[in-house]
């Protein structure tokens, strides 16, 4: 029983069952690596945000603030959404998101960037990142997925048991407004 | 026992729990025998809703015998008796209840301090349904302690199986709640959004009540399946325009009466781009629920017709087209089911053959698997329209 439960034990009318043992959790490892691939894509967005002079100076890419900003602000929409109930989405355009950095550090991985070996260890983490994103987007994306199976056919399903044409409007006369209160 | 705990965002589990105890001489104990997982629990599982604290117990839609009996229930229940519960916890003796408006009883929500500062006037207690709503622990589990028990049941009469009757405690009364609240006339056209087991009992009791017309929407093939079944016209809103559709059944006069049973999580889709953007805003926290299905009912209904609304909304939402529902004279008609108000009438229905609500069943399982049924129940897995548990 983890600190949540005992603080909501706690607010509970007396006579109120307890929870005296928790059952196994009911999230997948994947949903809990989306989880925290939301955060972290939440904290770095931060971050490019409000040190975004700092990331351009460390990566050779001085007046690129503007855009490291812009990544910043998708990092951050990337992680609420990663977060959410559409974790799939969210993990997917975290995956964009990895594709679009890597393009951006190609770009400043020239010979003539003072900073290039720190563009390469950035390129290193982004890529190792990258793999994460992609293999947690397809575990969570088929865990969640409606399946490729045929939707069944109710038509069978009238819930009239004398048939509907039997049933049509039968309360109608029961439906005067007194009848209603 | 073992109950299906909420303990955070879509992190519902089994757990043992202490036992209910008698806590008020109008109390009862009920073995739950059947329990059901309803589209509104999803916005509990999705945490959209305040106040559900871990912890807590989920479910209210349960069927089940008594088996304690409180010293002032007077006689209206003995133990061995069968009843369902409704999920509004009612007194049956304050101004509103004897007004028959029972989801908003003035007596039984035991944190009407706090309902009363977010509603502006408390409403009634709810089983497992937050700490707004009273936080009573819900049913599904195997016991549950039902209060007010001498006005809070529904006798069910022998022979009748839990399938049948168990639906009678929210999904049924609140499908007929809905269609009965447009005053359907024997000319008019009733359009209803989603076709999940409230929409599917909305359509029944829209043809129970001589609509001439229903239209059931929504865009999952084995729902739209199991509403034409019922005798509704089926539109898939990701094929074709609903607006265009309705307008063409309907002579381009609009649907007469619209109904919402779809509430604050319609389905976002790039088709319909105030759904994106109210997902957006939802996820930001700047709104609580997305109102797709109200701005679309507003827009396509016919002047003078009537909303009818028995999706459940938690709080505010935004863009609204008021100045098109005021100009085309719309009535609103929503709230919480009056549980008690149809059940009589109800049963009756479902004893003489009229109705039968278990054709929505497409799951049963044991208590130990709600876990996972509310997974597949949620991402619209295996056909899944509704989940009975048996504890």
């Amino acid at each position: 029983m983890n600190m949540l439960s005992k603080f909501g034990n706690l607010s509970r009318w007396p006579s109120d069952p307890k929870v005296i043992k928790s059952g196994p959790k009911a999230i997948a490892p994947s949903d809990m690596v989306a989880r925290k691939l939301g955060w972290f894509s939440i904290a770095l967005g931060i971050a490019e945000l409000i040190a975004s002079e700092r990331i351009a100076r460390a990566l050779g890419m001085p007046g690129k603030e503007g855009l490291i900003r812009a990544y910043g602000a998708r990092e951050v929409s990337s992680g609420i959404l990663s977060l959410s109930a559409d974790k799939q989405s969210g993990l997917w355009s975290r995956v964009a998101g990895d594709g679009l950095d890597i393009a951006t550090l190609l770009w400043a991985f020239r010979h003539d960037n003072p900073k290039r070996d720190n563009v390469g260890l950035a390129l290193v983490l982004v890529a190792g990142v990258t793999l994460i994103d992609l293999f947690t987007a397809q575990k969570v994306s088929a865990r969640h997925d409606r399946g490729r199976r045929q939707p069944q056919d109710f038509g069978d399903r009238s819930g009239f048991p004398r048939g509907l044409e039997a049933v049509r409007g039968l309360a109608r006369k029961d439906m005067s407004p007194a009848s209603q209160n | 026992m073992r109950a299906l705990v909420w303990h955070g965002k879509e992190d519902i589990r089994c757990d043992e729990v202490t036992d209910p105890e008698i806590e008020d001489p109008r109390d009862v104990i009920v073995r739950v025998t059947s329990c059901a997982i309803c589209g509104s629990d999803l916005h509990l599982y999705h945490n959209l809703i305040p106040a559900i604290l871990p912890g807590d117990i989920m479910g209210h839609e349960m069927i089940g015998e008594v088996v304690e009996v409180g010293s002032g229930v007077n006689g209206a229940l003995r133990k061995g008796d069968r009843i369902v519960v409704p999920f509004t916890i009612i007194c049956g003796e304050c101004d509103q209840c004897k007004r028959k408006n029972f989801s908003v009883c003035e007596r039984t929500n035991r944190n009407k301090n706090i309902a009363d500062k977010a509603f502006g006037h408390t409403t009634a207690g709810l089983f497992g349904y937050t700490h707004l709503t009273g936080g009573y622990p819900g049913g599904q589990a195997a016991y549950v302690r039902v209060p007010f028990a001498d006005a809070t049941h529904i006798k069910v009469p022998v022979g009748l199986s839990d399938e049948q009757v168990l639906f009678l405690g929210d999904i049924l009364p609140t499908g007929w709640q809905a269609a009965v609240q447009c005053e359907i006339a024997p000319s008019d056209t009733v359009a209803i959004w989603g076709c999940g087991p409230v929409g599917q009992m909305a359509i029944r009791s829209a043809i129970l009540l001589g609509a001439k017309q229903v239209v059931g929407i929504d865009c999952l093939p084995e729902r739209l399946s199991m509403a034409g079944a019922g005798g509704a016209i089926t539109i898939n809103f990701l094929e074709e325009s609903v607006v265009e559709r309705l307008n063409d059944l309907t002579g381009s006069k609009g649907p007469d009466k619209c109904i919402d049973a779809i509430g604050m999580e319609s389905h976002v889709s790039f088709r319909q781009p105030d759904t994106v953007y109210d997902r957006a805003k939802q996820m930001m926290l700047m709104e609580s629920d997305r109102p797709h299905v109200l701005r679309e009912m507003i827009y396509v209904c016919r002047p003078a017709g009537v909303i009818s609304i028995a999706g459940v909304y938690s709080g505010f939402v935004d863009k609204i087209p008021m100045g098109q529902a005021m100009n085309k004279g719309l009535t609103f008609r929503m709230g919480q089911t009056h549980v008690n108000r149809w059940t009589d009438d109800l049963l009756r229905r479902i004893e003489e053959g009229q109705i039968d609500p278990s054709f929505v069943i497409t799951h049963t399982a044991g208590l130990e698997q709600g876990p996972e049924m509310y997974k597949i129940f949620r991402d619209k897995q295996d056909s899944c329209v509704k989940v009975v548990l048996k504890p």
